[in-house]
């Protein structure tokens, strides 16, 4: 079999479809931090713990009351975001006018105290969730048998992805959210609700937190702890990406994923920290990221 | 300025008590109370096997013993060391400093080779039920730690006979990237070669990685018949997780050489079945055990203790009893009376303290049982093989502790 630096092609290709899997990830949850960086200026720290929220809720849907996992792709989003518009509606919208690090700290507890709630009640063990039935198997691409649920999810995220895309940056929808964010008073005195508009794009941002959430539940162990392990990540993501660039933050989190992979094949040890070696060096090149602009 | 007076007056009163309790049970028991340290992961990913339930374990073992030793009260305090060394260490010196005379539960090897060094340089005792590398009863051993339940050797080369007995010859491992990981590699590395089987190659994994697909891809390319699992928690829950899912476990097998109760329990019979699980301690093993995990059971909400939890019991209680029998709390006196003991309890028979301070004790071999076969949510595990205690864990003559003397 042909070689790359002793690694079977076939081999390396696995590699990369998976780190794509994991980009998917990566892309959803920094594509929500960006959305909400964007248009709210608020770092939200607490993005892992409500991701991990989706994840719960997938579980406690079909526990408790034998819902599918069709069900939950619709209501542990929506179960999320209506929890992120309490958020907003009673800390977040104080601090627009200070300095985005309050949000950051206010997001930041809020995190803490989810995850020991979560803790609290459910342990760190993590909760079974089994992969749908339809989606079990796995299709032979000839290199390796990838296993039908990651095809959905790599599917899925980029469906979601171009969509919130095309949405912000193509409709008029998006061109008054653009707008308010930019000169809030100016477009509410054409009548758009801002503040409204405001609430609804940080509840869609968390909400694709609760929707990758739902993604991970089959795959991964779902347990109060599996947000933090994957924030900082993201973090590093949007930063690499630019901060609050929509499509920065699709690109590189896919782009990461399959650095990542890489690094798992040839120097596994290093796969936990390539991605802060990358977010180092970028921002010694270009400190506004990839795709940032500089203001 | 009076309520200051009254302040200053009830301080002092409560000093005099103090001083008072001091007295009386001078030259028996340091400070006039027993202090056990319970420091452990409290929070973090391996909360579920110590953690919280290491506390109640310990306050249990407090109880039966009647709350007080020599005339002296007996407390739990505890702590959570974040599974960081530096802050394990930093607080086992200050409770070292302070009245604490003992740190018992504590789960991670890492952490857990710091407080041993800590409990040496302030002559106190350390027993720990919770980390699995063998490197404290070897390189890092000394007089004030012993090593309690288990250890990488012991879950390590139980499972390997048994699955090397099964026709699984050659092995690649899946390894986490820390001392106890790499314990656990070489402890069943050397099982699988003295067996006659042969390890094929192996990749070291960061701790608490969340995605193990790409780690099991290699494992798969490599062709071993086996695929070891030297991590624990929730990086073995995901490991297993992702080998159904990618349908690795239908041409290789999986060995996990550290799975734990509350494991099997999260990750699911049908996920968990046929997997062997190598424990010194199982709730549903005797009438003793049973009796014990269901009044655990009961402070726990419901939850069934881990060996670790069952370790943590067993060690507070016997240094109970030896604190008893030497008639003083002086850490030599309390150590010699130990390793002169034969421990007996609800969860442990026969045990012995050796001189490089691993208590050696039977083991045992179980495996997961099928969804059929279990009758509750507890009911994981059937009994394979009992393990007599001197072939369960690594004997004397292949120590590399410098207290033995060869």
């Amino acid at each position: 079999m042909t070689e790359i630096f002793g690694v079977p092609i076939a081999a390396l290709f696995g590699q990369l479809v998976l780190g794509l899997v994991n980009g998917c990830f990566y892309a959803m949850l920094s594509l929500g931090l960006a959305i909400i960086f964007g248009m709210l200026n608020i770092i939200n720290f607490a993005h892992g713990a409500l991701y991990m929220m989706g994840a719960v809720f997938t579980w406690f849907f079909l526990s408790t009351w034998n819902l599918s996992w069709w069900w939950s792709l619709l209501l542990a989003p929506l179960a999320v975001g209506i929890f992120g518009i309490v958020v907003e509606r009673v800390f977040l919208k104080r601090l627009y006018k200070v300095d985005p690090l309050y949000g950051l700290l206010l997001t930041f507890g809020l995190a803490l105290v989810i995850e020991g709630l979560f803790r609290y009640k459910y342990g760190v063990s993590g909760l079974p969730y089994g992969i749908p039935e339809v989606f079990q198997g796995a299709l032979n691409l000839g290199f390796m048998f990838l296993p039908k649920y990651r095809a959905i999810v790599v599917v899925a995220t980029l469906v979601v992805c171009f969509t919130t895309w095309f949405v912000i940056e193509r409709t008029q929808l998006g061109a008054y959210l653009r707008a308010g964010t930019e000169n809030p008073p100016l477009v509410q005195a054409f009548g758009i609700n801002v503040p409204a508009m405001i609430t609804l794009t940080y509840a869609i941002g968390v909400g694709l937190a609760g929707l990758a959430g739902v993604l991970a539940a089959p795959t991964l162990q779902v347990s109060p702890l599996m947000g933090s392990n994957l924030i900082i990540v993201v973090f590093a993501v949007v930063v690499i990406g630019g901060m609050g660039s929509i499509l920065g933050s699709i690109v590189t989190g896919l782009g990461l994923g399959l650095i990542e992979g890489l690094t798992k094949v040839f120097y596994s040890q290093a796969s936990n920290t390539v991605v802060f070696m990358i977010m180092a060096l970028v921002l010694l090149v270009r400190p506004a990221g990839l795709f940032g602009r500089e203001k | 300025m009076k309520r200051n007076l009254i302040t200053a007056l009830a301080a002092a009163i409560a000093l005099l008590a103090a001083t008072g309790a001091w007295a009386q049970a001078k030259g028996k028991i340091s400070g006039g109370v027993v202090k056990i340290g319970v420091l452990d992961d409290m929070s973090g990913l391996y909360s579920d096997i110590g953690g919280q339930g290491d506390v109640v374990a310990a306050q249990m073992a407090v109880d039966e013993f009647g709350g007080k030793v020599l005339g002296a009260p007996i407390q739990v305090v505890s702590a959570d060391h974040q599974n960081k060394p530096d802050v394990g260490a930093n607080k086992a010196r200050e409770w070292f400093d302070g009245d604490v005379d003992i740190i018992v539960g504590t789960v991670n090897s890492g952490v857990a080779i710091a407080i041993s060094k800590v409990a040496n340089e302030k002559h106190r005792l350390f027993i720990d039920s919770g980390a699995g590398s063998t490197r404290l009863t070897n390189e890092d051993c000394n007089p004030y730690t012993i090593h309690y339940e288990y250890d990488t050797y012991a879950t390590g080369t139980a499972t390997a006979k048994a699955v090397i007995a099964n026709g699984g010859k050659t092995w690649f491992f899946l390894t986490a990237d820390y001392a106890f990981g790499k314990s656990l590699q070489l402890d069943t590395t050397n099982a699988v070669n003295a067996a006659g089987g042969k390890v094929v190659g192996s990749v070291l994994h960061p701790l608490s990685a969340s995605d193990f697909s790409s780690f099991l891809l290699q494992a798969q390319a490599s062709g071993a018949q086996v695929i070891g699992l030297a991590n624990a928690g929730g990086d073995t829950i995901n490991s297993v997780k992702a080998a159904s899912e990618f349908g690795i476990t239908k041409k290789q097998k999986l060995a996990a050489l550290l799975i734990f109760d509350t494991d099997v329990h999260s990750l699911g019979l049908n996920a968990a079945q046929g997997l062997y699980a190598a424990e010194g301690f199982y709730w549903d093993h005797d009438n003793d055990t049973r009796k014990w995990s269901k009044a655990f059971g009961a402070k726990m909400g419901g939850k069934m203790p881990t060996m670790v939890n069952a370790g943590t019991y067993s060690s507070t209680l016997n240094y109970l009893k030896a604190i008893q029998a030497a008639g003083t709390d002086d850490p030599d006196a309390v150590v010699k009376k130990l390793k002169e003991m034969t421990l007996n309890d609800a969860t442990v028979k026969g045990g012995k303290i050796r001189a490089d301070g691993r208590m050696v004790h039977e083991f045992y071999l179980y495996q997961v049982k099928s969804p059929s076969e279990s009758k509750g949510e507890w009911d994981l595990y059937k009994l394979v093989s009992t393990i007599p205690g001197d072939q369960a864990f690594q004997p004397l003559s292949l120590s590399r502790c410098p207290l033995i003397k060869k």
